[in-house]
């Protein structure tokens, strides 16, 4: 026989329903006091008198920007510099990215409508395909976690100074955050024609290249495009470690404080940055 | 087309001297994987385990803090800054008001769109050495300097968003008699806050690698010790902050991916 629950328990389940995010509250409460306290944040010390000043020698010095014919003369070689690293790191992503994130895709390689009736009761066969897809979601995940300015670090130490370090290490931890998406892509398509083509007798390359890429082709595209963008200002930023490009100029500039020098190098990788967003753009129309 | 990007990519292969060859040769491997084995143990003595965990917990705070700073940053001008609201569009169809007051609004907007420009413009890295040599070193100006340059990229997609949304129950609001601000508090934000809280929180997924380069410049946390480590030949410290590294980027963005799922 059915009891009725009795109020107390109602009160109860009350009463736990709205600890919790009374306990959320708190605990976010506590990461911020502590992330406050760790961050060593004090506001007081932008109104010193002595970082005033610091700040307003600094912005004087800014002005006006050196735009002296010898100074620009100087930066056409890091500028074309940081363009070629850019273009040359997105590259090499995407040489590292795409046969990672095609194997480190589930709906191709492992799980789905594809791969049912082959794996249905076939143990040895389903871990035959398992390992290389943990194995390169694993590297990608490596790959694209450490930042590209760490990576860009140890290739100068690897192979030594220049413009391939900048290279190696777009191309690195591009090649993960490009692999991930596009294995993300991928899976996100819809597999029916894919199941077609495969009652067809289709090869699982034919199934990626006429079901799959058909229809994945703009998205695919698209994010690359929007990688090399970002690629273009992460090379003028590698250039810190001695990876080439206008970053090294920024850097020397700053060390001399020669801050009207930074404003000129700003607002032409500004322009670059720019220029790059229209021309990708002029790209993502033509190609989707 | 195609054409014109091929070529962009011989000139860019030759221009960056990209050797293949030489990369994959015994010599360029052998060089490399020199370098790979000296990595080799990683650093786990409990001693300096203790360290890297403190060093990441800063990491952790500058992102976390730097992001929150960058959010206040970027709502603050995100009336001003979205031209439905400040300028143009549905609400303003009766405007009555004379020329000087549009005028101003005008240049709010404008004023508003080129703050955040600027703030965009310049490189976290370069903010970070600003404010370096402002108030010394330590994670303080790298907080400041992620705040401002993230804060000046959630600006404008703020303001985008804002925009993007439909005018006609603002319409209806404003024609209860609302003013800008009600519209603003009971008709936009419960409608852009999830947007704005997504972009924010992938925003903090950038800034917690960001925060480890803007230690390059001396601004704290796993960052700057990468940069000690590297340049005193530490290699297998090196490894135990890198790997650090690897668990503090997962860890961020796998709450951020909780919190977005939870929250939206």
């Amino acid at each position: 026989m059915d009891h009725p629950p009795s109020r107390a328990a109602f009160l109860h389940c009350d009463r736990t329903r709205a600890l919790f995010p009374t306990l959320l509250a708190l605990c976010c409460l506590a990461v911020f006091a502590g992330s406050w306290h760790l961050a060593q944040i004090q506001p007081g010390l932008l109104l010193q008198a002595d970082s005033r000043q610091n700040m307003a020698r600094f912005i004087a010095g800014m002005f006006p920007p050196d735009l002296s014919r010898d100074f620009l003369r100087l930066l056409v070689g890091p500028l074309v510099e940081t363009i070629q690293i850019s273009v040359m790191g997105t590259v090499l992503a995407i040489a590292v990215g795409l046969p990672l994130g095609l194997v480190g895709t589930a709906s191709l390689t492992l799980t789905g409508i594809l791969n049912e009736f082959e794996l249905a009761g076939a143990p040895a066969r389903r871990l035959a395909r398992a390992l290389p897809y943990a194995c390169a979601r694993g590297l990608l995940s490596v790959f694209r976690c450490v930042p590209e300015f760490v990576w860009a670090f140890m290739f100068v130490r690897a192979v030594g100074l220049g413009p391939l370090p900048g290279v190696l290490a777009i191309g690195v931890s591009y090649g993960g955050m490009l692999g991930k998406v596009y294995s993300e892509i991928l899976e996100n398509q819809g597999m029916r024609g894919c199941e077609a083509l495969q009652a067809t007798g289709a090869t699982r390359w034919k199934v990626l290249w006429y079901g799959l890429v058909p229809q994945a082709l703009p998205q695919l595209v698209s994010y690359t495009l929007y990688r090399w963008e970002c690629a273009v200002r992460a090379s003028a930023i590698l250039g810190f470690v001695g990876a080439g490009g206008l970053g090294q100029q920024i850097e020397l500039s700053m060390r001399m404080f020669n801050f009207h020098e930074v404003v000129t190098l700003v607002l032409l990788l500004f322009l670059l940055v720019a220029a790059v967003d229209f021309l990708s753009g002029k790209v993502r129309k033509g190609i989707v | 087309m195609w054409a014109a990007i091929a070529g962009l990519i011989a000139w860019s292969w030759r221009g960056t001297r990209f050797d293949l060859v030489g990369l994959l040769s015994a010599d360029g491997a052998g060089q490399m994987l020199a370098y790979v084995r000296k990595l080799f143990p990683p650093d786990l003595s409990a001693d300096f385990l203790g360290k890297v965990v403190y060093w990441s917990l800063e990491t952790f705070a500058i992102s976390l803090m730097g992001t929150l700073f960058s959010v206040a940053i970027a709502l603050l001008p995100v009336f001003p800054a979205s031209r439905t609201l400040a300028v143009s569009g549905l609400l303003f169809e009766r405007d009555e008001s004379g020329r000087p007051l549009r005028a101003l609004r005008i240049g709010c907007f404008l004023g508003a769109r080129a703050a955040l420009n600027l703030l965009r413009t310049v490189p976290h890295i370069v903010w970070a050495l600003l404010f370096v040599f402002a108030v010394g070193l330590g994670p303080f100006p790298g907080v400041l300097a992620l705040g401002l340059h993230t804060g000046g990229v959630l600006g404008k997609l703020f303001a985008e968003v804002v925009e993007d949304i439909e005018t006609q129950p603002l319409e209806a609001l404003q024609a209860t008699g609302a003013s800008r601000l009600q519209i603003f508090v009971y008709g936009i934000l419960p409608r852009v806050a999830p947007q704005l809280l997504a972009y924010s929180l992938y925003r903090w997924e950038v800034n917690i690698r960001e925060a480890v380069i803007l230690g390059y410049v001396g601004a704290g946390g796993l960052g700057q010790q990468i940069q000690i480590a590297i340049s005193l030949f530490l290699e297998q410290k090196l490894l135990t902050l890198i790997l650090a590294i690897y668990l503090m980027v997962t860890l961020v963005d796998y709450l951020s991916a909780c919190l977005r799922r939870r929250l939206l």
